[in-house]
Formats: structure tokens, C-alpha cells, sequence
């Protein structure tokens, strides 16, 4: 499954080829592993218009040990050290004027961005602007945020966070997210962040500890790389799939030290069943991951009943029926609890032969917000994350071609791992995200499709 | 050692689906089936690292190799490796046996837990050198000049190259269990039908609890199999009535390849542990494992039937328990063979055998049927020797837990050598 591409275009002689030949020349990402600095060089925080964030981003950074640069420096050039990561507070913009300011900052700090540098631009939703120009000035930044990450090359992101005032609280785990390994091929996408109590003290390296995770369809794939890296920060992972994956089902779990449970989650009972086992065993749960999916592709006029409920079974009702049961059974889902649904980016752009699976997966889009509120009355959050081309045993099995431009569709030229997938996922769980809430996170490197 | 002694309580268990002879699992050795079946108990369980008192299991179809069978399951298992484990085999017991005598270093307060097992192979099974060569081999060892050692070489023969292979066969008889189980299936006027009849009614109980996802917390697959691969649950008394007989001889020939048990391949592990163990790991309490009792019947000279020891060992248990025949909620009477279930219900109803072989002034009487196997058993899922007390064990306490609190549940199995284990199980 390696992406043999991109190997190569890293090597000696790739390098002179592609870039003779002008090929895509797609970088080794960087991802975050265990006990790493947040990043791996210095950053540059800088405004448009008179922001309220500044402050606070600069004492973030410097807090997870950040060497930050005034944006001085970064237009005289003289400094050697290219920039990690790039931050604009454009919380102050009144109108399309100041966005020229956006424009003065960023570009020369852009240029001195290093490999797997960052972007990471902080501004007030355009719902909430005073005036039609505030709100124009606000949404523009939208179109030169996406703009940017298809610019950037060498593994570089791009990113928007919206935050409302009054918000600023939730600002700290987001912030750090995108800055991180783990956001490596989370590209182009805008965040919006409520406000909420975020609890203080997340250990950094295991944020997950002393947390009960529930990862349906956890035997194989993105569900075992979201087991592990829930594990991996900390949390006891309960791990489910379906009764014929228990071999590979309890080898996950005996990799990581969890529970493997075999159930069926479209039997009647399995929501209650799977409450009372987390009840019983482990004292409720903190995460659930609903990520287990199947697809029966066929084109819509040829798709037989049992292909079309199968799927809508699986991968909606299921989800629906477990958070349901979870919700309903006193002591089920523990104070603060996250659930992240996996979507797909199918559900977003639609994927011609999967009339199914985007409804199944659109459908999860919808359930997600219109659960939101109620979720944050509990002082709970519920999530989506929608995964792109990620490179999997499933897509090891497409014929060559399609494989390579399939993964090729997207900002970043390379198609994303299920541990990209599992990261986003175990950020949405973290603690400090109590402020994300009925959000779609795509995890898809900028693709092209459904943008 | 403790003032009073404690139940062992049944925490839940775990088994890989039997497979027939020469299947799925032709190519398992009998420790990689334990491991495999340690390790999803494991999983279920979430026993990693854990150091249990004690792993108790056996095999009956052993090689010399696996002299410490157990011990090397757990070393390659995710248990801790300062778990201490030891082999036992009781033949077709020594599942039940091994899971007796968890339970008694856990009720004496020696242990606070343990797990309980057994598998066997017939696709892997031990083929040994022919008996003459061994001899010479022995010799040849034992020579200490070239002129000794080519002496003793120069007794090796062709026909001494023929491997001795294990049969399932007595020793002191040399019939088949199932010829001595069609001589006993004779004497009690065991019919065709109604052996086929119970065959019928295994493979459908047990295909309907796989169907209501009753093994899920059971069974884990293994090697591609995640069913039982004898379970025919399409099978009908028309089909069965269509076999030849296999055992016995002439017109009154009753058993056949459907009402006997195929040779299988499998292993099953049950985990045990005292209540405050249990508690403090929150884990589930399934049953109690109130007493079990074992008996040995003369088949070679006393005319007794080769695996009818259980007709004599239950009503002792009953007797010290206080209990009579008709006390439980659930009977598993292990399937070898199923005129075996059927001769032992009719000695029990029997007033002659009741008075004159097990000293009864009345009969023991006959059982509520629909309380019998009623998940299926060995005839349905097979019978990997030592495997199938560890199923049995793990599938009554999950019935009687289910059933809940108070119930109470009978364990029979017949054994090789004229023997039987019997147990009480309680929820």
C-alpha cells in the first residue's frame, strides 16, 4: 500500500524528472508521532484589522514551546529560518479594505513557508457581521483560504476557524490541531467553534486518558487505525465489528489492550445491548466512533432492494438507532461524551454507481447537525468526519489507473492514510474540543471533488 | 487454605468453531488452536498482561512434543507470561475435568481465577514410529561401540518403516467407541428414528442460537470458519433415514455417519474467577459451579457399556446435592453418539437398572425433553475430544444467566476408558 509515486518523485533522480516533466511531486507528509514538539519550527502570528485573537494565539504558541516571530522579520527576509506554520487573526476585518492588509501579511510569509509548513487563518463566522460588508470581507476569506491551500506545494495546509465572540475558549484545541502532525492531510476547510466549557489540564501526549471508546467496524482498515490511535492517546477502546471479523477483531484489541465485542449493529438490540455491556464492563463510555460502512455499488437502475437497504441499514440507521439507544439508557454515555460519525466524501460530492452509499453518508451530515444542540445541552459534542481518497485494502484492489488519479485529486497529490482519518477523530474526541459541535471535518487533502 | 470454601463462578468463555476432520484447521497444530482460543478470550475479556492464577487444559490426541501443551498456549498468548498452566486429559472429559478443577483451587481460595480448556486435532494428530523400530532405535542408542551399534542396526526390517497411527479405538477391547456404543445402543433397544430424531433437533438448536447471534460472545472465528463446519441445519429425518449404518452389525445396525459424532477439529477455554475477582475486574458472573462428580464402569469384564459411567455418576451428585433428576432448568448430555444420550435417559427411567446397578430403591426418572441441548451440542457442532467440555460449560452458564438468577443446570459426558464427569452448574 505504499505510494510508490511518491517515493519516487522524493528520490534523487524522481525529483529531476518530475520537475522537468512538471508531474505532480507529491511530499512525504508530516504526521504526528508521540512526544513531538507541535511544531517543528518557528511561527509567525499576524493581523488584518484590529483582531482580538493576536494575543491570545501568540501565548498558545508559546505555551506548547513555539519559537514566534514578529512579522518583521518575516518581510525583511534576512532570517534563515523558514517559517513552520503561518497564523492570521483576520478577527478584526470591517469590510473589503482591510482584506489588503490579509494580503501584505501573508504573502511574504507564505514564501518562507517551510515543507508541511502551515496556514491557519482566525475569523468571525459572516452569519454574525455587523454589516454586508463585514460579511463580505468575512466570506472572502473563505475563497482565499481554498485558494491558498491549492497553492501551497510541499505538503503545506491551508485552514479557516471560525470563531464567534464569545468562543474564545474553544479556540486552544482546533488551534493545535490544525497545527500539528495529525491535521496532515486535513486541507482546505473551514472549522466553526461554539462556545463551551472547555475543561483545563489535557495532558498533551495522551488526552485520552481514562476514557471509554466505543469503534464499531474496528476488525480492519480505518476502524483498527482509529482504534489504535484512540488507544495510542490514551483511551480503553472497546472495539466491535461483526461476529465473522472476531479473528481479526481480537487481534486489534489484544494489540492495543481493549475489549472486542462481535455484534451485529443492525440487530434490533444491539443499541441496548452494546449500553448495557459499556454499563456493566466499563462504567459507560466517553467516545463512540460509529465508522463502520459497507458499500454494494451498482448504478441506480440496476440496484436491487437488497443492495440499497443493506447499505442505508449499516451505515445510517444503525448509527441513528445506536446513538439513540446510548442516549436513552441512563448512565450509557458519560458526562461530555463525543460521538464521530464517519461520513465520506461520497456524501458531500456524490460518486457515480454509490446512489446508496452518498445517501447513507449524506444522511450522516444531516443527523449530525440536527443532533448538535441537544448533544451540547449534555454538554456532549457530535461530529462528522468525511474521509477522501484514503489508501486502504479497499483501494489497494482498484485497478492501477483509477487508483493513481484517484489519488492524485487533490491538493496535497497523494491519497490519505487511515491513520489522517483516525487523527481527526481522536482530536474531535479530545476534551479541548469541546467546542466543535456539529461539525464536518473532510479529511481529503483539498480533493477536488464535491470542493 | 481458607476456613470455608467459595463457588467458583463461570465468567464467560470462548471457543473457535469446530471443524471436521481434515478441514479449516488441517494444517492447526493443537497449540495454535489454544492460543487462538486463549487469545480471543483475552480480547473479550480485555485480559492483556493479566496474570490468571492458573490455565488448566489438555488434549487427547497428543504429541510427545507438547509435553507442556498448556504452558506454551499461554506463552504464546496475550496473557502474562508469569502465568502458571498445567496439562490434564481425561479423555473426552477432560475439558469438564480441567474446567472441576479450576474450580476447586478457586473455591479452596488457592487461586482467584483460571481458565479452563481443551483441544484436540485429528488433522494433526501424532503418528509414531512402528513399536519393533522404536525398539531398535532404542538399542542403537544405547550401544556404545560401532560394533554394539551396527548389531543393533542390523535388526531393522522393511516392514518396520509402517507409522503406528492413533485410532479411536479401546485398547483393552479393540473395538471402536462407536462398535461399543452400538453394542450398548442394542442392548437398550435404542431405534434408528429416534437417534435420528435428536440429531435433527441438535443441528437445528444449535443453528437457530447461531442465528439469534447467541455465540457471538462465544465464539470467535478462526482460519476463515465462523460456524461450526459440521452444522447442517437444512438437514431432515429424510436425509438422515438415507444413511447406512457405520457401526454395529446386521439388520439391528442403528448408528450411522449422521447420528454419531464426525472426528473434529477445535479448542474451547472458559474463564473462572471468584466473585470479588469478578467484581473487581468488572466481569460478568454467568453461573456457579456448584460440585461435579466422576464414575468408571467396568466395560471390559463387568458388562457394563463403554460410556455409560454418567448414568452412575449423576445420581451420586444428585444424592449430595440434595437434588433430584427433575431439579434443572437445562441438561447438556454430551452427543458422541446420539443412542448415548438416548441409553442414558432410559437407564435412568429404568426401575431395573436404577435398583440393581445404582442401588436405587426408585427409578431417577425421565426428563422435561425441551430442557435437553437446547442450543444443540456435539452432534450439530462436532467434537474435538478435549474442546467440547469447555463448550458445553461456556453454553450452560450463558443459558442459565439468561434464564436468570436461581436456575440450575446438569452436565453430562461420557468418556474413553469407561468413564464420565458430571457437573451442576446454578445462576
Amino acid at each position: 500500500m505504499s505510494d510508490w509515486y511518491r517515493d519516487f518523485a522524493n528520490s534523487g533522480v524522481g525529483t529531476t524528472i518530475t520537475k522537468q516533466l512538471g508531474l505532480p511531486r507529491p511530499a512525504v507528509l508530516r504526521r504526528h508521532e508521540p512526544g513531538q514538539p507541535l511544531l517543528p519550527g518557528p511561527a509567525v502570528v499576524g493581523s488584518a484589522g484590529e483582531g482580538r485573537l493576536r494575543d491570545e494565539l501568540t501565548r498558545l504558541l508559546k505555551d506548547d514551546g513555539v519559537t514566534v516571530v514578529s512579522p518583521v522579520t518575516v518581510d525583511g527576509g534576512t532570517d534563515g529560518d523558514r517559517l513552520a506554520a503561518v497564523l492570521l487573526d483576520a478577527t478584526g476585518l470591517t469590510g473589503p479594505a482591510d482584506l489588503a492588509a490579509a494580503h501584505d501579511f501573508l504573502a511574504p510569509a507564505v514564501k518562507r513557508l517551510a515543507p508541511s509548513g502551515r496556514v491557519l487563518v482566525l475569523a468571525d463566522p459572516p452569519a454574525d457581521a455587523a454589516s454586508p460588508a463585514q460579511a463580505a470581507a468575512r466570506q472572502a476569506l473563505d475563497g482565499l483560504v481554498r485558494s491558498l491551500a491549492k497553492e501551497l506545494r510541499g505538503g503545506s495546509t491551508a485552514n479557516l476557524v471560525q470563531v464567534p465572540l464569545g468562543a474564545e475558549a474553544s479556540l486552544a484545541g482546533p488551534v493545535r490541531f490544525f497545527l500539528s502532525g495529525r491535521a496532515a492531510y486535513v486541507d482546505g476547510q473551514v472549522l466553526t467553534v461554539t462556545a463551551a466549557d472547555v475543561p483545563a489540564g489535557q495532558d498533551r501526549d495522551r488526552p485520552l486518558t481514562g476514557k471509554v471508546a466505543v469503534v464499531t467496524g474496528a476488525a480492519r482498515g480505518i476502524g483498527a487505525a482509529i482504534a489504535r490511535v484512540l488507544s495510542r492517546d490514551g483511551a480503553h477502546v472497546v472495539a466491535v465489528d461483526v461476529p465473522a471479523a472476531g479473528e481479526q477483531l481480537a487481534q486489534v484489541a489484544n494489540e492495543i489492550g481493549g475489549t472486542a465485542v462481535a455484534l451485529d449493529i443492525t440487530g434490533t438490540d444491539a443499541g441496548t445491548r452494546l449500553a448495557q455491556q459499556l454499563i456493566a464492563r466499563h462504567g459507560g463510555v466517553d467516545v463512540v466512533v460509529h465508522n463502520a460502512g459497507i458499500t454494494r455499488d451498482k448504478l441506480l437502475v440496476n440496484m436491487d432492494a437488497a443492495r440499497w437497504n443493506s447499505v442505508l441499514a449499516v451505515n445510517l440507521q444503525a448509527q441513528l438507532d445506536i446513538t439513540q439507544a446510548l442516549l436513552d439508557t441512563e448512565g450509557a454515555l458519560k458526562p461530555g461524551a463525543r460521538v464521530i460519525s464517519v461520513s465520506s466524501q461520497s456524501g458531500i460530492a456524490g460518486n457515480r454507481g454509490q446512489t446508496n452509499y452518498a445517501a447513507s453518508k449524506a444522511g450522516i451530515i444531516g443527523m449530525v447537525r440536527a443532533w448538535a444542540p441537544a448533544f451540547a445541552e449534555r454538554g456532549a459534542t457530535i461530529n462528522a468526519v468525511a474521509p477522501g481518497f484514503i489508501v486502504t485494502e479497499m483501494t489497494a484492489k482498484m485497478p492501477l489507473g483509477t487508483r493513481e488519479v484517484g489519488s492524485r485529486l487533490n491538493s496535497l497529490q497523494q491519497g490519505g492514510l487511515p491513520v489522517d482519518v483516525a487523527e481527526t477523530i481522536a482530536f474531535l474526541a479530545q476534551p479541548d474540543s469541546a467546542g466543535v459541535n456539529g461539525q464536518v471535518v473532510r479529511v481529503c487533502g483539498q480533493s477536488v471533488l464535491g470542493a | 487454605m481458607a476456613a470455608q470454601t467459595r463457588k467458583a463462578a463461570i465468567v464467560g468463555g470462548n471457543r473457535i468453531p469446530f471443524a471436521r476432520s481434515n478441514g479449516a484447521y488441517a494444517r492447526a497444530s493443537n497449540q495454535d488452536m489454544l492460543t487462538a482460543t486463549l487469545d480471543g478470550l483475552v480480547a473479550r475479556f480485555g485480559l492483556q498482561g493479566e496474570q490468571v492464577g492458573e490455565v488448566v487444559a489438555g488434549a487427547v490426541l497428543k504429541h510427545a512434543r507438547d509435553f507442556n501443551l498448556t504452558r506454551e498456549a499461554v506463552l504464546g498468548s496475550r496473557l502474562s507470561a508469569a502465568t502458571p498452566a498445567y496439562d490434564v486429559q481425561q479423555a473426552c472429559g477432560t475439558g469438564l475435568e480441567a474446567a472441576v478443577l479450576v474450580a476447586n483451587k478457586i473455591a479452596l481460595g488457592q487461586i482467584e481465577s483460571g481458565i479452563a480448556g481443551g483441544t484436540d486435532t485429528t488433522s494433526d494428530a501424532p503418528v509414531a514410529v512402528n513399536e519393533d523400530l522404536r525398539r531398535v532405535l532404542m538399542e542403537v542408542n544405547r550401544a556404545k561401540t560401532v560394533q554394539q551399534r551396527l548389531k543393533a542396526l542390523a535388526g531393522l526390517r522393511p516392514g518396520q518403516l509402517a507409522p503406528e497411527i492413533p485410532r479411536n479405538a479401546e485398547p483393552r477391547t479393540g473395538l471402536a467407541m462407536g462398535d461399543h456404543a452400538a453394542i450398548t445402543a442394542a442392548e437398550w433397544e435404542i431405534g434408528r428414528q429416534e437417534q435420528d430424531e435428536l440429531t435433527v433437533r441438535s443441528h437445528q438448536a444449535l443453528a437457530a442460537a447461531y442465528d439469534r447471534g447467541f455465540f457471538d460472545d462465544l465464539v470467535t472465528p478462526f482460519l476463515g470458519l465462523s460456524r461450526d463446519a459440521n452444522l447442517r441445519p437444512d438437514t431432515s429425518g429424510e436425509k438422515l433415514a438415507k444413511l447406512k449404518p457405520v457401526f454395529g452389525q446386521g439388520e439391528g445396525a442403528t448408528m450411522t455417519a449422521g447420528n454419531s459424532t464426525p472426528l473434529t477439529d477445535g479448542a474451547s477455554a472458559v474463564l473462572l474467577a471468584s466473585d470479588e475477582w469478578a467484581a473487581e475486574h468488572d466481569l460478568p458472573v454467568l453461573a456457579h459451579l456448584v460440585d461435579a462428580q466422576t464414575a468408571a464402569v467396568d466395560y471390559v469384564h463387568g458388562g457394563e457399556g463403554l460410556l455409560m459411567a454418567p448414568a452412575y455418576a449423576v445420581p451420586v451428585l444428585l444424592a449430595r446435592n440434595g437434588l433430584s433428576l427433575q431439579d434443572f432448568d437445562f441438561y447438556e448430555v454430551h452427543e458422541a453418539f446420539a443412542s448415548t444420550v438416548l441409553a442414558t435417559l432410559k437407564a435412568w427411567e429404568s426401575p431395573a437398572f436404577c435398583k440393581e446397578k445404582l442401588g436405587l430403591d426408585a427409578p431417577l426418572g425421565s426428563i422435561d425433553r425441551s430442557k435437553l441441548n437446547v442450543n444443540g451440542s456435539s452432534l450439530a457442532a462436532g467434537h474435538p475430544f478435549a474442546a467440547t467440555g469447555g463448550r458445553i460449560v461456556a453454553t450452560l452458564a450463558k443459558l442459565l444467566h439468561e434464564a436468570g438468577p436461581g436456575k440450575r443446570g446438569l452436565i453430562s459426558i461420557c468418556a474413553a476408558g469407561g468413564q464420565g464427569v458430571v457437573a451442576i452448574l446454578e445462576s
